[in-house]
């Protein structure tokens, strides 16, 4: 068992808050919880939350929605029965993860649900003074997001390195998917290809029995299901500020009586749904998903959750989401610090950029993100890989590009492994150098490098006068998707097909090639 | 007299709504806001026309260059605009209908199933800003419901908003029953939000299509509503 994980990098937690300020916003969330509460648009979860304790207010007395106070006891006493271990299962067991709120064992994956997939086409350009100076970039086509762009993406995640897990990323917007059926193509797609743990949201609470049929079906190959839960789901019960939308919170009292792992997550904008500063956000966006949290241990505890934090701000000139400033990895890092105080693990959120096409912009603000919140020690780091225009653009190109960044990102955070043994071997180590004919240390690199110390150079660097990251990047990315993947086999696809309601033909799960 | 009209106007252009509000300092508050001193300015006995003309509607200029200017961002325009709102509110019974000119009644939504209103309170604020009777129907609101309020209200536009690509269909579904209900020609369809575009919008049979707030009203400048 214990080999049958993925090993994830373990890092020492920088810490942004002291002590006392985690008791303070702890302190403060309570005190939100209780006044002005939580405003709850769901029926069933008023009642259930008022038989356990709450103070409920009736629908009239405030204007159509139930205001819920929560006892300070009972957000305590939830906080205690919800596990601090959740396990994610995956169609490779060898790709399961173990989420342990008191081990900083970070993973990265990928998220959104992007509308647009961003096409590139390699494109010369010839200088018209001298014909002889070209230049090699790549041009950039937005294309609506299809079941077939969602296969592709699962494939190319599965094969990249980095990427640990796998969140639907790609909208399929494919001529005949309708709100009854988008459920079980999105699972279908992702699990297709990807032998990496795979999570979405729910679009009909209908279709959780088919979706669950579908990965038990899928995980009998492996472990069986729910002991190997291939998939698991994220619920956004809270809209900022402080409200439990109907819907959403149907759901997650559906997948929390399954006892399914879910992800309660909140996603204030500071400055437009939250207040900007870090102590306001973090207060409020920790009583939003405490709420959602005392909830799901509620109806079943002992549910395991993930504390799904994603707070992001607001762009001043649009009031539109904006990622790549340091306040958001102020508020990420601060969420980080508080579920590790309350032992839950913690889903995070790093790596967007605001620009709309790989290239310098999207870097810088990406990987400041990617860095720090990992250096945090978020167990479970989603929006990594790919997004840009905010989280609107899934761009194949920068997720390659963003999985040489977070191996970068890992190499950076590994933490110190020498012994007092090997302290004495490199001191004896610069003795043999010294007595040697060259006094060189390069052979003694090999020792090193069998330990997985010693990282390589950027994977897409020229060597001439001329910057070709993003060129290379597409040579890499055309490789990967021209070469193998972990399709499912055809007989238990005939099986899914038989079984599933609601599939698009089996044409739509064909990955489409990429051109030059 | 002159000096309270200065104060209303100031206040405005610092977004301060009322007495709590800091505007851009915290030595502000205390010191009373646009609402205050509207309330006070007509226990003054100075002419609500006054208030209007000399302070609100110049202050408002004023924001507007500031905005195109860089000078001020989206939220100082929002201040600014809940500022208008307010004090509109509190002049209202003094004006006979016409003094105040509204640009017409503007219903607004986000459609059935989606829940996303960051996007459509900006843009209903400074719809109402600029001059609009606007009328929020808040979120996940049913074409139908949408349809019934547009024929009560006779409003002459309608904004519709949606979030999510399984939503934006409503938008399409409204736009139809308006034509059954023999409402289209009535009122001008505006549509908005992140998966939507002038693409959308054409194939759907809306009149437009607002990436924003100030997108939608220079196209609306263009338009003459039906209902007017
Ligand atoms: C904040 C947010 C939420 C918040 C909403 C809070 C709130 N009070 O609205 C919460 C957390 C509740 C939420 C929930 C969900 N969300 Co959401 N959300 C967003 C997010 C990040 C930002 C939206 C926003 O506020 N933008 C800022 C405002 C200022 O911009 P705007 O809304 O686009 O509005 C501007 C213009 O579009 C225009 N405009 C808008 N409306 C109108 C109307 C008219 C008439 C005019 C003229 C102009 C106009 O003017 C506005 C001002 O400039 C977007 C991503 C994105 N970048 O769009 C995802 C996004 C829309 N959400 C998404 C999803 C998937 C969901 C959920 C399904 C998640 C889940 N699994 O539970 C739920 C759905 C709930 C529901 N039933 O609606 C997806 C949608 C993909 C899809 N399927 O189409 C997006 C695109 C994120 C993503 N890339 O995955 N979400």
């Amino acid at each position: 068992m214990a080999q049958n994980k993925r090993e994830g990098t373990l890092v020492e937690p920088i810490l942004r808050l002291n002590g006392e300020h985690v008791r303070a916003i702890h302190k403060a969330s309570l005190s939100l919880l209780d006044d002005p509460g939580i405003f709850c648009f769901n029926e069933t979860a008023a009642g259930v939350l008022n038989d356990a304790g709450c103070s409920v207010s009736s629908k009239q007395e405030n204007q159509g929605v139930w205001r819920i106070r929560f006892p300070a006891a009972l957000v305590e006493q939830s906080l205690e029965s919800a596990p601090e271990k959740v396990v994610l299962g995956a169609r490779n067991p060898k790709n399961r993860l173990v989420l342990d709120a008191r081990v900083p064992e970070v993973y990265f994956g990928t998220g959104s649900e992007t509308n647009i997939y961003l096409d590139t086409r390699k494109r010369e350009y010839v200088c018209p003074n001298n014909t002889s100076l070209t230049l090699c970039h790549p041009s950039f086509h937005q294309e609506r997001g299809s079941i077939e762009y969602l296969c592709q993406s699962a494939k190319l995640c599965d094969v990249l390195q980095q990427v640990d897990f796998f969140i639907r990323n790609v909208n399929i917007q494919n001529e005949g998917i309708t709100p009854e059926n988008k459920d079980v193509n999105v699972f279908l797609a992702s699990l297709m290809y990807s032998t990496k743990h795979v999570q979405s949201g729910l679009v009909e609470l209908d279709s959780l029995k088919h979706v669950l049929r579908l990965a038990e079906l899928i995980s009998e190959g492996s472990e069986g299901f729910p002991k190997n839960p291939v998939i698991s789901f994220i619920t956004c019960v809270i809209k900022s500020p402080l409200q439990m939308v109907d819907d959403t919170t149907e759901k997650l009292i559906a997948i929390a009586g399954k006892n399914f792992p879910v992800v309660i997550s909140g996603s204030p904008q500071g400055g437009s749904t939250a207040p900007i500063e870090e102590e306001g956000m973090t207060a409020m966006i920790n009583a939003e998903i405490l709420a959602g949290i005392t909830l799901t241990q509620i109806i079943n505890p002992g549910t395991p959750v993930l504390y799904g934090a994603v707070p992001v701000r607001a762009r001043l000139d649009t009031l539109h989401d904006l990622y790549g400033v340091p306040e958001v990895i102020h508020y990420n890092t601060d969420c980080i610090q508080m579920a590790r105080h309350y032992g839950i693990p913690c889903y995070s959120t790093a790596g967007v950029g605001d620009a709309k096409v790989p290239g310098m912009q999207a870097t810088i603000e990406k990987v400041f993100s990617q860095l720090f919140v990992a250096a945090a020690g978020a167990q479970y780091i989603h929006y990594a890989f790919g997004l840009l225009d905010k989280t609107n653009i899934f761009s194949p190109l920068q997720a390659v590009l963003d999985d040489a960044q977070i191996g970068l990102v890992r190499g950076i955070l590994r933490r110190p492994v020498f012994t007092d043994k090997d302290i004495l071997e490199t001191v004896e180590q610069v003795k043999k150098v010294m007595d040697s004919k060259t006094r060189l240390f390069a052979r003694h690199i090999r020792k090193a490098m069998r330990k997985g110390l010693v990282s390589l150079s950027y994977p897409f660097e020229t060597r001439e006068l001329e910057d070709r990251v993003l060129i290379n990047a597409f040579q890499k990315l055309k490789d990967i998707l021209s070469g193998p993947d972990n399709r499912l086999d055809e007989t238990l696809i005939e099986k899914i097909y038989r079984e599933i309601p609601g599939l698009l033909p089996r044409n739509f799960f064909e990955i489409p090639g990429i051109q030059d | 007299m002159a000096d309270i009209l200065g104060e209303i106007k100031k206040n405005l252009i610092a977004g301060r709504v009322d007495r709590e509000d800091e505007g851009f300092d915290e030595d502000m508050v205390g010191q009373p806001g646009v609402t205050e001193l509207v309330r006070q300015a007509l226990e003054e006995n100075i002419p609500p026309a006054d208030i209007l003309n000399e302070a609100l509607t110049p202050g408002m200029e004023e924001v507007g260059v500031l905005f195109e200017e860089g000078e001020y961002m989206v939220p100082d325009m929002l201040a600014s605009a809940e500022c208008i709102a307010e004090a509109t509110k509190i002049l209202e019974p003094y004006f006979s209908g016409q003094e105040i000119q509204s640009r017409g009644k503007f219903v607004i939504a986000t459609v059935e199933g989606d829940l996303h209103d960051v996007g459509k309170n900006i843009v209903s604020t400074i719809l109402q800003a600029s001059g609009f009777e606007v009328q929020d129907l808040g979120t996940c609101v049913k074409a139908d419901d949408i349809v019934s309020i547009v024929k009560e209200t006779k409003a002459g536009f309608l904004g519709l908003s949606a979030l999510l690509t399984s939503t934006m269909t409503h938008m399409k579904e409204t736009i139809d029953k308006l034509k059954e209900e023999g409402l289209r020609d009535q009122v001008v369809v505006c549509i908005g939000g992140a998966p939507v575009s002038e693409e959308f919008a054409q194939k759907i049979g809306a009149d437009l299509y607002g990436e924003d707030a100030f997108d939608a009203i220079n196209k609306l400048d263009k338009i003459n509503a039906p209902g007017n």
